[in-house]
């Protein structure tokens, strides 16, 4: 089967996050972004499935910063072919971004459209969603353990609890995935470099998308700390110390 | 134009999401100020309705296609819903089953959504949605346009108390379309999590570990202060994926809701997923470098210096 796996570079959440003068969003010019890590496991399971059962992997990545590294990555793990869409505003909204996906898709052979389940920066709806209700074919989010018979595609989809509902598919369909049946492989940095001059990313102008998502951005703030923890200093023994203190007295009462 | 406020009742093996009272809470007090109705619908077979009295009418779509929640018919069901009910604003959960509805109902009846939603207010007419972006780290505030907009809603936003009512609202009884039986894809069971674990939702003491642990290698570490504290070791989900630790320690969304005495948070950021699992814990104790973690927000206690270096501190101390 043929899977294609759009790819998204979200800030990195352990660096601090700023917000600009005009609070209306992040401070961009000195985030450092990597691959949201659900696409991470969405090109993992990906190419798990291509190598058990053969077929193409064609990761899509919209042109910002990191992009290009973040595709090449991708082919240096197994991926066949790498797409960027270009022309497209780094900050267009998610449903945007499903459209001018779409197009990509309209002029390829895919079977399925893996994306990461969701991605942390983004308010207006999860991509592989929209994808799917743009093409008019089903989606499931939050999925694991893909697995194809023949022409059917089985899945997982989880709930709270650790509770799965099983699913069967013999048609196209979009897969938001939550996690790969393993830890996404890595690609060391000398073969993603071989990759960069071997292989090249196909470039497509993003088509105008014409998708009013219908709300603005107002205010965007750090959220308002409540009582927040007490914060302990000291040396690791007085912080071990203290830490020992309070337990043993909420476990004493 | 309509100020009716529809929530879509959200279900499993019959038992109605605890996330399904907070939205009908909240439905009832944007409902009470703007004048409109609370409408509850449900997509089942046989789900008992009876809790749902906190809203002022329940639309009823009752077909054994809809037993199981199969993205592909509920969407489809869920658009004709909304169609012919028009509300001002629907309100889903931003669940696994709701994240399946919201956006394609943002598609297929061309309305505004706005997803991660932790407040939602109607103000001078408008609808205003603050979503939780960023792991948690950043609010955003967004205002919606238009006569009928979608929010989706994050689970433990809103007081489920409010929301909890027995009565007997007017059910109407909505015929499904036919398209709800012959969906490409197919529902073909649940799958329950096997027991045999220490069952971490049953423990007063939990020590729990995030990615700042590193690596497998670092577990017995935990372990051994685990053993010291008299508790047992749960996660957050990359270790579970990972599979350093077995899935039935996992706490959070897609994982278990611990309510215990003492919750000692290890190298955990503190995402909004992990957080809806642990944030009842009596006291909690964070330990993480970064000092902007929203662990920090949760905890009681909190300290940046590396868990490598309070660990094994605190074991010698606690033994
Ligand atoms: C639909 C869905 C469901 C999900 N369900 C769950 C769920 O049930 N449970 C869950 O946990 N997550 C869940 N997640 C994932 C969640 O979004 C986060 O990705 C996850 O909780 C992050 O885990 P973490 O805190 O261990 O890792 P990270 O966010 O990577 O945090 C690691 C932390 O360790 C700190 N650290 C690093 N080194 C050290 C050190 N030496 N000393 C001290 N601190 C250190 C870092 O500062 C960082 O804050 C879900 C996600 C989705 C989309
Ligand atoms: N700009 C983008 N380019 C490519 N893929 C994207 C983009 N935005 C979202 N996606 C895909 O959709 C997933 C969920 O992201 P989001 O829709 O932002 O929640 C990501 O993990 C990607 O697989």
């Amino acid at each position: 089967m043929n899977i294609v796996v759009p790819i998204k570079l979200v800030p990195d959440l352990v660096e601090e996050l700023e917000i600009n003068d005009e609070g209306t969003d992040l401070e961009r010019d000195f985030l450092s972004y990597k691959i949201n890590e659900f696409c991470d496991h969405a090109i993992e399971e990906a190419l798990q499935l291509k190598e058990a059962h053969g077929g193409t992997v064609t990761v899509i990545g919209v042109e910002r910063d990191e992009t290009d590294k973040a595709l090449f990555t991708a082919l240096a793990k197994g991926a066949d072919k790498a797409i960027k869409i270009t022309e497209l505003d780094e900050a267009a909204p998610t449903h945007v971004v499903a459209k001018a996906v779409c197009n990509v898709l309209a002029g390829m052979e895919y079977d399925i459209v893996m994306t990461g389940v969701q991605a942390a920066d983004d308010r207006d709806g999860q991509l592989g969603v929209l994808l799917g209700s743009y093409l008019g074919i089903p989606h499931v989010s939050v999925v694991s353990d893909v697995s194809i018979d023949g022409d059917t595609i089985a899945l997982h989809k989880e709930y709270a609890g650790g509770v799965m509902a099983r699913y069967e598919v013999a048609s196209k369909v979009v897969l938001g995935v939550q996690a790969a049946r393993q830890t996404p492989r890595y690609a060391p940095v000398s073969r993603v470099r071989q990759i960069m001059k071997e292989m090249e990313i196909e470039e497509v102008e993003a088509a105008d998308a014409d998708v009013a998502i219908g709300s603005t951005l107002r205010r965007v703030y750090t959220p308002e700390k409540g009582e927040g923890a007490e914060m302990i200093e000291g040396s690791a023994e007085d912080i071990a110390g203290k830490i020992a203190a309070v337990i043993n007295e909420k476990r004493g009462g | 134009m309509s100020q009716d406020i529809l929530v879509v009742a959200e279900h499993l093996n019959g038992a109605i999401a605890d996330v399904t009272y907070e939205m009908l809470g909240k439905g009832k007090e944007l409902a009470s100020a703007t004048g409109g109705a609370l409408i509850c619908a449900v997509l089942g077979s046989g789900v008992d309705p009876s809790s749902l009295g906190c809203a002022d009418k329940i639309l009823n779509v009752d077909h054994p296609g809809l037993a199981d929640f199969n993205p592909e018919a509920h969407s489809t069901v869920l658009s004709s819903v909304v169609t012919t009910a028009a509300p001002r604003l629907t309100l889903v959960a931003n669940t696994s089953m709701g994240m399946d509805l919201a956006a394609s109902l943002s598609v297929k009846n061309d309305l505004p959504l706005v997803a991660y939603g932790l407040n939602v207010a109607i103000e001078d007419g408008k609808v205003i949605a603050t979503s939780q972006l960023y792991g948690g780290k950043i609010c955003a505030e967004s205002e919606l346009e238009g006569d009928s907009v979608i929010v989706s809603v994050l689970a433990g936003s809103f007081p489920a108390a409010a929301g909890r009512m027995d009565g007997s609202p007017a059910v109407e009884t909505v015929e499904a379309p036919a398209a709800v039986t012959d969906t490409r894809l197919r529902f073909t069971g649940l799958i329950e999590p096997e027991a045999g674990d220490v069952d971490i939702t049953q423990q007063d003491i939990l020590v729990g570990v995030g990615r700042g642990i590193g690596s497998d290698e670092h577990l017995p570490m935990m372990e051994q202060l685990a053993k010291a504290l008299g508790g047992t070791v749960a996660a957050s989900r990359p270790i579970v994926d990972n599979k350093w630790l077995p899935k039935t320690r996992q706490v959070g969304k897609s994982g278990l809701k611990v309510t215990p005495k003492i919750y000692v948070a290890l190298g955990i950021s503190g995402a909004p997923e992990h957080i809806e699992g642990m944030k009842d814990a009596e006291l909690i104790v964070a330990i993480n470098t970064d000092e902007t973690a929203p662990i920090f927000e949760f905890a009681h206690y909190g300290t940046t210096e590396d868990l490598f270096d309070v660990v094994p501190a605190l074991i010698e101390k606690l033994t």
